[in-house]
């Protein structure tokens, strides 16, 4: 690695620690490793017995068979026989960190992000580190029409937010819009919808408008005298339409459900729908839009109207359909250190077991427009795994270590982390800052 | 073909047409048997290739199938694993209905912080949906009633889950009285108490005295001097006599002390409930003698829960308190959880299998008092039983089918 090709996230870890940081940086960054005799999953083809996985400079360089591959001698190897491993979970819908989007002074706020709100100190980052969770679409809540910018962040040691931002291609900062439909908004207060109708109708209206913005923008081309005064709210609706910023929907009923097809149809904008408690009753529509579907499981019906007929059953139906089904955690809705627990309950009720752990890393890849960095276990990926005790489908499972960019991020052999992951005294406080840069913390983190 | 092979012939077809026939009337008093390719009774060893006859809605017979006959009128169901009925020792189901609206959520009062005359028999619901929901999942016996939330919220009452009505259902109407400590017991409305945990124990010590002095003058010789029927009074009566203990919801440690100490000032029997922070006053508990409901090891560890541990079921059993699980109240969703998998994360966390099964049924029969009828396969105990097709902690097990006082009810649904 050459310097000045360090990643972003990087850099402040080099001006605080400097010497001794930078060694073992490199260190974990530079010294390929490799892991042998696991089982490994790899989601993209069938596991492999006997697995090896290489990982360098945080991606993966290889996977297959170790038993027919030769290592050179400066590979450093880790013997993981009778151990599983899969490809890093990834979350598709969270709250952890507590951030927030819009407040209740207008049901229609796509100029707020969730980036400006989060507290990277909360234990629940390390909590779902424990649950397997390697990449985490954070998301402001459901109250509103559209309540603001999701943050897709890898949970990478992170003293500050920006450790923790995937940047794009493009040099944005990676991320969806959360928009919602149904009764969480109906309000009827300060400007926010009292029916259905009413709600669809002031989408519309935004959009619209969003439209005739963008017109105006492309109409003034480079001419900056001819371009439409700067609107944050209304520039985020653009990158929606132009496809660059994905729509994570908020939807349970099943003519909400439709009412997000429509939208979507008329201003042909990437969505995904979330939740989806209805889906069953309407997965031929929603596989016939081609939209995919990150659902959950929660262990009974009801708590709301629009959830009565929840059911485990969904993932199974959308999966028979022919829908990309991909999960959530909606933590703490759902705890993240059950994720994937809530796929085994999909299982339960009947869908493939391949489906369900795709749903879990690959096809929540795919929802955040990720998946040609993360989500399987192949050359070139960001080297996000972890190393389970056994069947990733069973009670009995523990997730034993979880791997971001080719660095340990939890460890269940380390007591501190331990705790995040089964709970008892200091779990509910914030983990001790991992990086600046003595004692405890850092030895743990970086020698086991 | 000899006696023995004619006889399972037969009654292997009769029970496939059972099965496809769905339940009729008759069939509720049909009696069953049972294959279980593990039977665990919770009263001695597990039986492999184990067989167990219901009729009358009793258990009759427990045992190996080998050599076992019946006669061809049995229904016959086949399981890998058959387990007595399961039995969630702290909910709210029936009363906190699946909806979540105004109309459907009787488990918490708020117009008074203690209200201990208020029973869960004039609340329950046996045909909210979720009462037939959570037994699909193998429970047969739920102690349901006033959530945590105020002071005294009221009463619980253990109830069969057939779903018919609150007093067919009942086996215990008058099971305990439902208390709070730490910030569920504590009210956050200025002027409102008790608004700290001091005030809370204050009102109730005090309401405890005044129970005390009822009961005294109560017991007066001249009947013109007795005082007039109070209803609040009187149930408390029955928190000082024992007849009906106090349930006490206590999460941080400081709330687990007061509990207790209340309790040694009024020689109480009590229950503790929740008991997040267990692990850190795990000699002070054993030392009581009090038995404890242990939260739902899925509970969101938030607030007076911040502490709690998948491991604490573990660390009451290697301390020898006895405890029983519980899905607790959620005032959102899931709007009810499942005790069977509640159990699961212990059995996942340190708990063996046996003992995470018997706090869900012999352990929970036990402590609420229910042993006689429930909880194990034994002969002469209610026919409450639950039948799976694999280890019953497994996430991808079914349960498929569960029986109370001999009635078939099918297990999960995914169709």
């Amino acid at each position: 690695m050459r310097l000045g090709e360090f990643p972003r996230y990087m850099l402040p870890r080099l001006l605080c620690g400097l010497a001794l940081i930078a060694a073992v940086t490199l260190h974990a960054q530079e010294t390929p490793i490799a892991f042998t005799g696991a089982t490994i999953i790899p989601i993209t083809g069938e596991p492999i017995e006997h697995g090896l996985l290489l990982v360098q400079d945080g991606k993966i360089t290889a996977v297959g068979d170790a038993r027919t591959v030769r290592l050179s001698s400066d590979v450093q190897i880790v013997d993981v026989t009778g151990k599983v491993i899969m490809p890093g979970v990834i979350d598709s819908h969270s709250h952890i960190g507590g951030g927030s989007g819009g407040d209740s002074s207008s049901p229609i706020q796509p100029e707020t992000r969730v980036l400006d709100s989060i507290n990277v100190r909360d234990p629940r980052f390390q909590k779902t580190r424990s649950g397997g969770i390697t990449t985490v679409n954070v998301m402001p809540g459901s109250g509103h029409l559209i309540s603001g910018q999701t943050l897709y962040l890898k949970l990478r040691e992170a003293r500050v937010i920006d450790d923790m931002l995937i940047t794009m291609p493009d040099g944005t900062i990676a991320g969806g819009l959360k928009m919602a439909n149904g009764t969480n908004s109906l309000s009827g207060k300060n400007g926010f919808p009292g029916t259905r109708a009413k709600s669809v109708a002031l989408v519309r209206e935004q959009f619209i408008k969003a439209r005739e913005y963008k017109e105006k923008l492309a109409k003034a081309g480079d001419d900056e005298s001819k371009r439409p005064e700067r609107n944050l709210a209304l520039e985020e609706l653009v990158e929606v339409l132009d496809g660059k910023r994905i729509v994570q929907h908020h939807t349970h009923r099943h003519d909400d459900i439709i009412t997000v097809l429509r939208l979507a149809k008329e201003f042909g904008f990437k969505v995904a729908l979330h939740h989806v408690s209805d889906g069953w009753k309407v997965a031929p529509e929603i596989a016939a839009a081609g939209v995919p579907c990150s659902v959950i499981a929660i262990d009974s019906p009801g708590g709301k109207l629009e959830a009565r007929d929840l059911n485990f059953k969904t993932g199974r139906v959308l999966e028979e359909a022919g829908v990309t089904v991909g999960m959530h955690t909606d933590d703490g809705v759902t705890d993240s250190r059950f994720f994937i627990r809530s796929a085994a309950l999909m299982v339960r009720a009947g869908m493939s077991r391949e489906g369900a752990l795709r749903a879990l890393t690959l096809a929540n890849a795919e929802i955040l427009g990720l998946a040609d960095r993360i989500g399987s276990l192949e050359p070139g990926k960001d080297a996000d795994f972890i190393i389970l005790s056994g069947d990733p489908l069973s009670v009995y499972t523990h997730v034993e270590q979880t791997w971001v960019e080719g660095r340990k991020v939890f460890d269940r052999a380390n007591e501190k982390d331990r705790i995040y992951a089964v709970g008892g005294p200091g779990a509910g406080h914030p983990q001790s800052a991992y990086l600046c840069c003595f004692g405890e913390s850092f030895a743990h983190h970086e020698h086991q | 073909m000899t006696f023995s092979a004619f006889s399972r012939c037969l009654k292997f077809s009769l029970g496939a047409l059972c099965l496809a026939s769905g339940l009729s009337a008759d069939e509720t008093t049909m009696p069953v048997a049972i294959h279980g390719d593990m039977v665990y009774t919770m009263d001695g060893e597990p039986i492999s290739d184990g067989l167990v006859l219901v009729r009358d809605g009793k258990i009759v017979f427990v045992g190996s199938a080998k050599d076992t006959f019946y006669t061809a009128d049995h229904r016959v169901l086949r399981a890998k694993v058959v387990t007595p009925g399961l039995i969630d020792a702290r909910a709210t189901v029936g009363l906190s209905g699946i909806f979540n609206q105004d109309e459907d959520q009787d488990m918490l009062e708020k117009s008074a912080a203690m209200q201990p005359e208020l029973r869960a028999i004039d609340a329950y619901n046996p045909r909210d949906p979720l009462v037939a929901y959570v037994r699909s999942f193998g429970i047969t016996t739920v102690n349901t009633g006033h959530a945590p939330g105020m002071l005294i919220s009221g009463q619980t009452m253990v109830a069969k889950t057939h779903g018919r009505t609150a007093d067919e259902d009942a086996i215990k109407p008058d099971a305990m009285i439902a208390a709070s400590l730490g910030s569920s017991g504590t009210t956050s409305e200025a002027g409102k108490a008790p608004g700290t945990r001091s005030k809370a124990v204050a009102l109730l010590r005090a309401e405890l005295i005044k129970a005390q002095a009822y009961v005294k003058k109560r017991a007066a010789e001249d009947e013109s001097k007795r005082p007039a029927r109070d209803l609040r009074l009187e149930t408390l009566a029955r928190a000082l006599d024992g007849s009906q203990p106090l349930l006490i919801t206590a999460h941080r440690q400081q709330d687990i002390l007061s509990a207790i100490r209340v309790a040694k000032e009024f020689n109480l029997l009590i229950i503790l409930d929740g008991c997040s922070d267990a692990p850190l006053v795990l000699d002070e508990i054993k030392a009581s003698g009090f038995p404890v409901i242990l939260h739902p090891t899925m509970a969101r560890s938030f607030g007076d829960q911040e502490n709690l541990s998948m491991e604490t079921a573990a660390k009451l059993k290697a301390a020898d308190i006895p405890f029983a699980l519980q899905s607790g109240y959620e005032n959102y969703v899931p709007k009810t959880r499942i005790v069977l998998f509640e159990a699961a994360i212990a059995a996942a966390n340190g708990l063996a299998f046996d003992d995470a099964l018997a706090c869900v049924t012999i352990d929970a029969a036990k402590l609420l008092g229910v042993a006689d009828r429930t909880g194990s396969i034994t002969v002469g105990k209610d026919a409450d039983l639950a039948l799976y097709d694999g280890d019953l902690f497994e996430y991808t097990t079914h349960c498929i089918a569960t029986l109370i006082d001999g009635t078939v009810y099918p297990g999960e649904d995914y169709e």
